[in-house]
């Protein structure tokens, strides 16, 4: 009898302790009963551009991108030519996010009057739990020159203006200051201006961005390129003019515009012409300073 | 003695059971709006969870901040990234308690305040909460609105930003609650 009421009492008092709700209790209980949102990462370079070449980045769906670039005359031009100031070749582009994960664009140069045109999807984003280690985008670019055939570059058909470019970008944000990128190429021009040249090439794009402070940060970007002969690993001929792209820049970022300002021993913006036709040699002081501009204008009127 | 302590140890159960002391919202709203004249900024939470005890009268609300949806990307990016650094605080959490007697078995409408903890961006700040509540038959709906400074959130404008970004954000939340299962 005794051992009877001392069990109830001590069950009452169990009871009555589990059924006050605590604070703390109270928002463990709602920890149950919710799930945790998948964390995708975001923001692992502030533009679509680490510097010449893309990054893993597209616009967001109903967002337009307005971007201008200048690339100017050598630094080793001195001081009569302003340090290459005196020298500037244009770009001006517009890209837009079909989706989230589309994005098309098209642009005009004003070197060798090129217009390129591009394709960009998003295949895999970086996850911060499971999912993918490395988020991975897939691009296609065509460019066309639009300069009047002259003896030095003839073109006997419209089709021998056009060059392509295939690219699989591939990104890991390592933390929230450093993200790395690899960017195994494929490029194929229909024709070619100096002998000895190939047609067709791989280059691996190593790039990279160092966040110095919340909104800006250091980027880097290298591009190793190997011809292709007849399908198999051809050789860089020993009097080619050309030399692998090699860019270093600071980007800015404030509200709706990056600024990207670099140097770089590449004076063409579009792919064909800073992959493969680089003439610039860093030690001899045939560096670039350059900038890009770009602008984001959201056309996305309803709230989601 | 052993009676006494045999109904009490069934009371116990019952109260449990059969009184339904807990009322869970699961996709409630919370949306802030601040507007500069340059810029208008708003963005809408749509996930936003809340656990009410009726007969404590506690209340706990829980938001994810990568689920603020602005209508331009780059805003939510800079929101997440840059302000509210939602990778290294992920969410924003209000533990607190009713100050009013409210029958919330009575039908009708009554205002309603609240004073606890507002924790944000890693920083937690004593808040009082003020709003109403619409008590129907099977479901409770609680609208409340209040003002957050950043700086109080150590949430920084910079000062390139500041005639776009306002450092007062007015925070308005509707949440839906059915009895909890």
């Amino acid at each position: 009898m005794k051992n009877n009421s001392s069990f109830l009492q001590k069950l009452f008092f169990f009871l009555l302790l589990s059924n006050a709700s605590s604070g703390q209790d109270l928002l463990d209980e709602l920890d149950k009963n919710i799930e945790v949102p998948k964390q995708f990462s975001i923001a692992t370079f502030k533009s679509t551009r680490v510097i010449n070449g893309h990054s893993v980045e597209t616009m967001a769906k109903k967002h337009l991108d307005f971007r201008i670039a200048h690339r100017f005359g050598t630094l080793g031009n001195g001081a009569y030519e302003l340090w290459g100031l005196d020298n500037a070749t244009m770009r001006i582009s517009l890209e837009y996010g079909l989706t989230d994960r589309l994005m098309v664009g098209v642009s005009r140069s004003s070197l060798q009057k090129t217009y390129d045109y591009l394709v960009k999807y998003k295949l895999v984003r970086q996850t911060t739990e499971k999912g993918s280690p490395v988020s991975i985008t897939a691009i296609a670019l065509a460019d066309a020159i639009t300069l009047e055939s002259s003896p030095s570059f003839q073109f006997y058909r419209n089709i021998e203006r056009f060059s392509y470019v295939g690219q699989l970008l591939i990104a890991r944000k390592m933390n929230e200051n450093l993200s790395l990128q690899l960017s195994p190429t494929l490029l194929h021009r229909n024709s070619v201006e100096d002998v000895g040249e190939a047609n067709t090439w791989a280059v691996l794009g190593v790039s990279g961005r160092m966040k110095l402070t919340k909104r800006t940060s250091i980027n880097g970007e290298y591009f190793y390129r190997v011809p292709l002969e007849n399908g198999r690993i051809g050789v860089i001929s020993p009097t080619s003019l050309y030399r692998n792209s090699l860019s270093i820049g600071f980007d800015i970022e404030t509200g709706g515009h990056v600024f990207q300002l670099h140097f770089t021993n590449s004076v063409g913006m579009v792919e064909r012409q800073f992959l493969v036709q680089t003439d610039g040699r860093w030690l001899k002081g045939d560096v670039h300073y350059g900038f890009n501009i770009s602008r984001t204008f959201s056309f996305d009127k309803k709230n989601k | 003695m052993k009676n006494f302590f045999t109904i009490l140890f069934f009371t116990s159960f019952a109260t449990s059971l059969f009184a339904q002391n807990q009322w869970i919202c699961k996709d409630g709203t919370t949306s802030f709006f601040s507007a500069t004249a340059v810029e208008d900024i708003s963005a809408k939470n749509k996930k936003v969870a809340s656990l009410l005890d009726i007969s404590s009268k506690e209340i706990v609300v829980k938001m994810y901040i990568n689920q603020f949806q602005f209508t331009n990307q780059l805003m939510e990016e800079h929101f997440n990234e840059n302000y509210l650094e939602s990778d290294k605080f992920p969410t924003s959490v209000f533990q607190g308690k009713i100050q009013e007697d409210i029958d919330f078995k009575k039908v009708g409408e009554y205002p309603i305040s609240a004073i606890g903890t507002l924790q944000m961006h890693g920083i937690s700040k004593k808040t009082r909460i003020s709003g109403k509540v619409k008590v129907e038959k099977g479901k409770i709906t609680l609208d409340a609105k209040f003002d957050v400074l950043l700086p109080e959130f150590g949430i920084e404008v910079p000062s390139i930003v500041v005639a776009k970004v306002s450092e007062k954000m007015a925070v308005t939340n509707h949440f839906i609650y059915l009895p909890k299962p």
